[in-house]
């Protein structure tokens, strides 16, 4: 396999895997809580209709946009998504913004099940209705990662079998565990993510500059796919300056109390 | 109406995100880049370089206002 090809595995898995944690940790919440048969049907209807999303734009973006077009949206679309997802690295690395943490998560998401009061029936729609939000939400960020990954590299099957992956791994632990998966390290794998897809999502955006000049041509880089290495490289590298940087020192007993970390924007 | 304005704030969450200035710097960076390649001055292997050192910039810039906002 080339390089590439790695990466757009890795990518979608490592993506995969975390979205699934985050949906994971609220469908666990409402079937430990509520109602298990609920929580499952909301997820069964959530995958449903991201099945019909995936199947929508693939189709959509195939067909109508050609392939610079293609390049420069989706690459544009994965660079914001992974300078969103580097931002919040940096970070939560250098002490700036509360770390993820699953646990407290699964407390919240268990508080609310339980204040939110009985239903009559056997059906529980509270369960039902969060189970389905959590799981379409989290997959949409899946289902656009797996799209433009495979439609990119011309490759579909390897990034749904990254994400399929992952999915049945995050199962496997979730049944075995049978509680929220705290012990996975969520945030180191958001920070790679995040250097995945801004790696890919800047080579891509820049070869799609292309669609604007005579003949439409994708612009080319230097080494071709190999180029993704290096861009890798020079975002980890800014990633270390930036939290090395903008680190906050450790705030001894006595001190005043700090800002709380989740004062920076979500 | 109300399904539109939500429809219409699921895809500014999912799109734009947690940040507006990051997908503010890409824009811009992708725009300058585009100047740069109109010029018509530098090669592909050229403009690419040009490129990704702009959406770093662009970037950093982001991310140091978003700090110096809420230090």
């Amino acid at each position: 396999m080339s390089a590439a090809t790695w990466g757009v595995l890795i990518a979608t898995f490592v993506a995969c895997f975390v979205e699934a944690v985050e949906a994971t940790t609220i469908v666990m919440a409402m079937g430990f809580t509520r109602s298990w048969r609920s929580a499952m049907t909301g997820v069964g209807v959530a995958l449903v209709a991201l099945a019909i999303v995936t199947a929508a734009f693939g189709y959509a973006l195939t067909t109508w946009l050609p392939e610079s077009a293609l390049q420069l949206v989706i690459g544009g679309l994965l660079l914001i998504f992974g300078l969103q997802w580097l931002r919040k690295a940096i970070l939560r690395s250098s002490g700036r913004k509360a770390i993820h943490d699953e646990d407290k998560i699964y407390r919240e998401q268990a508080a609310a099940a339980k204040l939110a009061g009985t239903t009559s029936g056997t059906f529980d729609m509270f369960s039902f209705m969060v189970s389905l939000k959590g799981t379409f939400l989290e997959g949409m960020e899946v289902v656009f990662i797996v799209i433009t990954f495979g439609l990119n590299a011309h490759n579909v099957p390897i990034a749904v079998l990254g994400a399929s992956t992952a999915v049945v791994v995050v199962l496997i632990i979730a049944v075995i565990a049978r509680k929220p998966l705290a012990m996975i390290p969520e945030n180191l794998m958001k920070y790679g993510v995040g250097l995945l897809l801004a790696s890919f999502g800047t080579f891509w955006a820049l070869e799609g500059l292309g669609i604007f000049r005579a003949g439409r041509k994708s612009l080319e880089w230097a080494g071709a796919d190999l180029s993704i290495l290096w861009l890798l490289v020079a975002w980890f590298i800014l990633t270390r300056v930036f939290i090395m940087a903008l680190r906050r020192p450790e705030r001894s007993v006595g001190d005043s109390p700090a800002r709380p970390v989740e004062e920076l924007a979500e | 109406m109300k399904l539109l304005k939500d429809f219409g704030m699921f895809w500014y969450e999912f799109v734009i995100g947690d940040d507006w200035k990051i997908a503010v710097a890409v824009v811009l960076a992708l725009a300058a880049t585009f100047g740069l390649m109109e010029t018509g001055a530098f090669s592909d292997h050229v403009v690419v370089i040009l490129g990704t050192v702009l959406i770093v910039a662009f970037f950093s810039i982001s991310l140091i206002i978003d700090v110096r906002e809420h230090d």
